[in-house]
């Protein structure tokens, strides 16, 4: 119990005789709590860390008192304690937010990633890629936690009722992105999943066509780019949705490929990223393609 | 009605078959299939390979025979073993019977279940079962909890567990519970789900659109938001070939839900 060892001098004696618990390891082990780590006494006794959170939340000098296990100097009513632990918990839960995006953070949400405490993706073709808790908004109270797939790259509900009052907000938007980002083991897991045949709807065997209101219409949705001209197009994407004009140029295949360097600002270009993502990466020297004529030609 | 022991017995017996098994945790997918459907022979063809002693499996399915009645009368292997012994021995060869034909009984309702939904009653309850989100709801977030459907990968017995399909993603989910994923796929078919929206095209959804992103601090990764405007690409090129074959796409049935503002 390495998270109290400030509180101690603070709680009377006969209280630490028995098997205390700090307010925050109880907090953890509670039912439903289980995708929350253990935040460190020290990231919370830094007021740098708690910067911003405390005009939103009520009682909130109380609230941090009880999450650091001290007593609070005029002791709290219990018409009060309610109140004040509801507050803790939203504290609690805003600075988890923030304490998974440090090192620290990362590392401790890390192990129970790898324990699969956060579940595995329910699709078929994501073969049990482990999960990662998100937040779609920010703010407390809108919504509850989601769990983020990195094979899929997409959203799921808890399978279990018991996550269905955490809020989102507890985890964050940025968790499951700076999470992929850090450990790039995680994207090379979800890339060997990604040569997985995507399903289609079949009758006696036979595929439905894509005319048909039932066929498919969602294939867009899981699919990555492995031909060429589907590589090629996929390198026109790199700052907005190609064109059916460029498209139609690939097809050509007359024009080299443009160079195009109009700086979106909204992304984080990350070559990191960039270079570990092994099935898009394309080699832009080695795309080959068939011109008009027929003949392969080398696109440069 | 004199101990409890009989009573129970006695509740088993006045039980139908088919209401007993679709009773049972795990059989929750299962819809009852007509007793005239099962007794014409026709709709069975085939299925004495898969079933071990079909008829008294029909029989059994059908409420012909109990299976509390069932004895083994396949002879006896150690006929030159003492007597004393005999009829513990014939008790527990009863009971061994009993469970494979139990097993059989099973295995033959799974099949004949597998044919009988492609048929119109059988869609026809189906439908009330997916109404009812019998098969749960697909858990990814922008599918907006579409109801599933069962299906299998295989429509052999033993190759594949069932999976249940989505209308809106078009993908496949394992199912919530243990109790439903070492469930045969055998049973329910690969063409189910087709057969299912071409028979009510007015329950294929408008599909949703959203698509996720990871973001750091509100920046999208490069290299994912770049894979979905590819996607993108994707879906509006299959647009543009509907639409030249004069399908209509917008906020109809198969079509594509005029885009919200993506949240995350
Ligand atoms: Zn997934
Ligand atoms: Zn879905």
């Amino acid at each position: 119990m390495s998270a109290w060892k400030s509180g101690q001098q603070n709680v009377t004696e006969d209280v630490t005789s028995e098997e205390y618990e700090s307010w925050i390891s109880n907090y953890c082990t509670l039912f439903g709590h289980d995708y929350f780590v253990e935040v460190s006494q020290d990231f919370i006794e830094d007021d740098f860390n708690l910067t911003g959170l405390s005009s939103g939340i009520s009682h909130y000098r109380e609230a941090l008192d009880l999450i650091l296990d001290f007593e609070p100097e005029p002791p709290i009513s219990t018409a009060d304690l309610p109140l004040i632990e509801h507050s803790a918990e939203e504290l609690y839960g805003l600075i988890h937010a923030r304490f998974i995006l440090t090192k620290e953070g990362l590392n401790a949400m890390a192990v129970k990633y790898e324990n699969g405490h956060f579940g595995s993706c329910s699709r078929v073709n994501c073969d049990s890629m482990l999960l990662l808790p998100i937040g779609r908004y920010d703010q407390a109270g809108v919504e509850t936690v989601r769990l983020f797939c990195p094979c899929c790259c997409d959203i799921y509900f808890p399978s279990s009722s018991r996550y269905l009052n955490i809020d989102g907000a507890y985890f964050g938007t940025t968790f499951p992105g700076l999470f992929i980002n850090t450990f790039k083991e995680v994207e090379r897991q979800a890339a060997a999943r990604h040569q997985k045949e995507s399903f289609q709807l079949k009758i006696f065997g036979f595929k439905l066509s894509e005319l048909s209101k039932s066929g498919p219409r969602m294939k867009w949705l899981r699919q990555f780019p492995t031909t060429p001209e589907e590589i090629e197009e996929y390198n026109k994407c790199e700052y907005s949705v190609a064109t059916p004009q460029d498209v139609g140029k690939l097809k050509g295949s007359k024009e080299k490929r443009a160079e195009e360097k109009d700086k979106d600002k909204k992304d984080v270009v990350d070559e990191d990223v960039k270079s570990t993502d092994s099935k898009v990466k394309a080699d832009d020297d080695d795309v080959t393609m068939k011109s008009p004529d027929g003949s392969i030609m080398s696109v440069k | 009605m004199s101990g409890g022991e009989e009573f129970t017995d006695e509740s088993d017996f006045s039980e139908y078959w088919i209401d007993w098994f679709l009773g049972t945790k795990g059989n929750e997918y299962f819809c009852d299939v007509d007793y005239e459907y099962i007794t014409d022979r026709f709709n069975l063809t085939g299925l004495n390979n898969e079933v071990y002693n079909i008829q008294l499996a029909i029989d059994l399915i059908t409420d012909n025979c109990k299976l509390s009645d069932i004895e083994d009368e396949r002879g006896n292997d150690n006929e030159d073993e003492g007597e004393e012994d005999d009829d513990d021995e014939q008790e527990k060869r009863n009971q061994e019977y009993r469970d494979e034909m139990e097993y059989s009984a099973r295995i033959l309702y799974g099949l004949i279940h597998a044919r009988y939904i492609i048929t119109t009653r059988g869609l026809q309850k189906m439908y009330e079962k997916y109404k009812n989100g019998d098969f749960g709801y697909c858990p990814r977030v922008y599918c907006q909890l579409q109801p599933l459907l069962p299906v299998s990968m295989n429509d052999q017995l033993g190759h594949s567990p069932v999976k249940l399909y989505c209308a809106n993603c078009e993908d496949l989910y394992n199912p919530k519970s243990t109790r439903h994923s070492y469930l045969d796929g055998a049973f329910f078919g690969t063409s189910f789900p087709a057969m299912f929206f071409q028979t009510f095209p007015q329950l294929v959804p408008v599909h949703n659109t959203e698509v996720c992103c990871p973001k750091i601090y509100g920046f999208e990764l490069h290299e994912y938001s770049k894979l979905n405007r590819w996607r993108e690409l994707q879906k509006r090129k299959l647009i543009t070939k509907l639409k030249a074959n004069g399908i209509p796409v917008d906020n109809c049935n198969g079509g594509y839900a005029s885009k919200k503002k993506e949240s995350y």
